[in-house]
């Protein structure tokens, strides 16, 4: 005689409890500077898509193109020379760790945009990266001192792994949002996807809202 | 399309290594994945206290709707110790997914490829592996794949079976600590050097997938480009220290 068909009862509800399950909490204040579903961490992740690229600092540029009256080119020493200053802010991956008080060196946004004269079309922006990365942002989530593109780090210059020699910051979004190896930014009237936006992930990745995924 | 909450069931635990495990998942419903994809698990406490992590997929999509998540066991980690002393089969958590697009190989094509492992950075090459032998794809395929002791090697058997097979399948190990007697294998890190040598025997790949600890991806990413594969032809996935 054979064994029945084995089945296994499966309920749908919000929220399942694992039998066994306790977790490791934090103290209650934790809960206010970690988002759900994170994890605090104290070493600093390294996640990319591909080789790290290098680009030398004599070839290095930022630019601001396409909606703007006139695009603007920045060699690295005259990046660098531009207003800058320390931040110190918390950051999200979507792939989980949350890592609170990272010290960053860099130009705010606001900075640069000073630069350049917008389109009254212009709504968003794609930042593009040494190795081909881009990612997509409303322009209203990088202004008001809100995102900086940052080249250094804990006090040393920014490490090539963690997107030296300069990658964009916006601490209030998921961190791949952050473009490592940031050569510039693209101006447009119409929200265009990313690298990562075009593989199903969340089109805005605000970590508070656990917008992770497309349809979240 | 949202990735919803889907209830899995375990209904199978095997150990791999003595640090590592592979829960086999039931999970009714599961849109296939693509090899080298992984899942985002949800535990929820009595409390309502719930934490997430993200594994990946160890086999091939045509398993489903059984999915198997082998994890390693990080000391002092919240999920994985959990996952490997608590969980019996019968237990239930949840899952969503699959997640992930551009570190995948669909078998559709035919071009040789070049998977570089070092310790659980092995589990979504495997399940490269296992598709690949699953729908008989005639793409070459090398795994170079670095575990720091023979009883370290994660699917040490099944590899053996496969590549003894001659389906196409080569697999080189690297032993970095501890080897067994008469090894005559290679017993350091992966380096350029040993990328130089196993390219030499494979001809040109198409495509490498690179998946390890950060320091290992750094090398072996950047050794490849340096060894004339374009940027594009090497995807990367990185195990950080932490991901407990």
């Amino acid at each position: 005689m054979s064994a029945p068909p084995r089945t296994f009862r499966v309920q749908m509800s919000d929220r399942l409890v694992t039998r066994g399950f306790v977790g490791r909490r934090g103290p209650a204040e934790r809960g206010q500077r970690v988002p759900p579903g994170q994890y605090l961490t104290s070493d600093f992740p390294v996640l990319s898509a591909g080789p790290t690229p290098r680009t030398a600092l004599d070839q290095w540029t930022f630019g601001i193109e396409g909606l703007v009256n006139q695009p603007v080119s920045w060699s690295w020493a005259e990046f660098t020379a531009l207003l800058s200053r320390d931040y110190v802010v918390d950051i999200s991956c979507v792939t989980k760790w949350t890592k609170l008080d990272t010290r960053w060196h860099g130009v705010s946004v606001d900075t640069l945009l000073e630069h350049v004269e917008l389109d009254r079309k212009a709504a968003f922006l794609v930042a593009y990266c040494d190795g081909g990365y881009t990612t997509n942002l409303p322009i209203a989530d990088v202004v008001n001192d809100q995102a900086f593109v940052a080249y250094g780090y804990d006090g040393a210059p920014l490490a090539p792994e963690h997107g030296g020699p300069a990658r964009l910051v916006v601490p209030h979004l998921y961190f791949w949002k952050s473009a490592k190896w940031i050569r510039g930014v693209r101006v447009l009237a119409r929200d265009q996807p990313g690298f990562w936006e075009g593989f199903g992930y969340h089109n805005r990745g605000d970590p508070w809202l656990e917008e992770r995924y497309s349809g979240d | 399309m949202a990735l919803n909450w889907q209830v899995a069931t375990v209904t199978a635990l095997r150990d791999e290594t003595p640090r590592v495990k592979t829960l086999t998942m039931f999970v009714p419903g599961w849109n296939a994945h693509r090899p080298g994809q992984h899942v985002d698990i949800r535990l929820t406490a009595e409390d309502g206290y719930q934490a997430q992590r993200s594994y990946s997929i160890a086999s091939a999509p045509t398993d489903q709707p059984l999915v198997d998540l082998t994890v390693e066991r990080v000391e002092g980690g919240e999920v994985s110790p959990f996952l490997h002393d608590e969980v019996i089969v019968g237990d239930r958590f949840e899952v969503r997914g699959p997640i992930g697009g551009y570190f995948v190989w669909d078998g559709a094509a035919a071009d040789p490829l070049l998977l570089v492992a070092g310790g659980s950075g092995v589990v979504p090459l495997m399940a490269i592996v296992r598709h690949r032998a699953q729908v008989g794809s005639g793409a070459p395929c090398t795994l170079l794949y670095s575990s720091r002791t023979p009883v370290d090697i994660i699917y040490a058997e099944e590899l053996d079976r496969l590549a003894a097979r001659g389906g196409g399948l080569r697999v080189i190990h690297t032993l970095t600590r501890e080897q067994p007697l008469g090894w005559t294998g290679y017993r350091r890190r992966i380096d350029m050097s040993m990328l130089g040598e196993v390219l030499a025997q494979t001809g040109t790949m198409a495509m490498a997938f690179v998946c390890g600890p950060t320091p290992l991806v750094e090398v072996a990413a950047t050794s490849l480009v340096g060894l004339g594969l374009a940027p594009s032809q090497v995807r990367t996935e990185r195990f950080g220290p932490t991901g407990a």
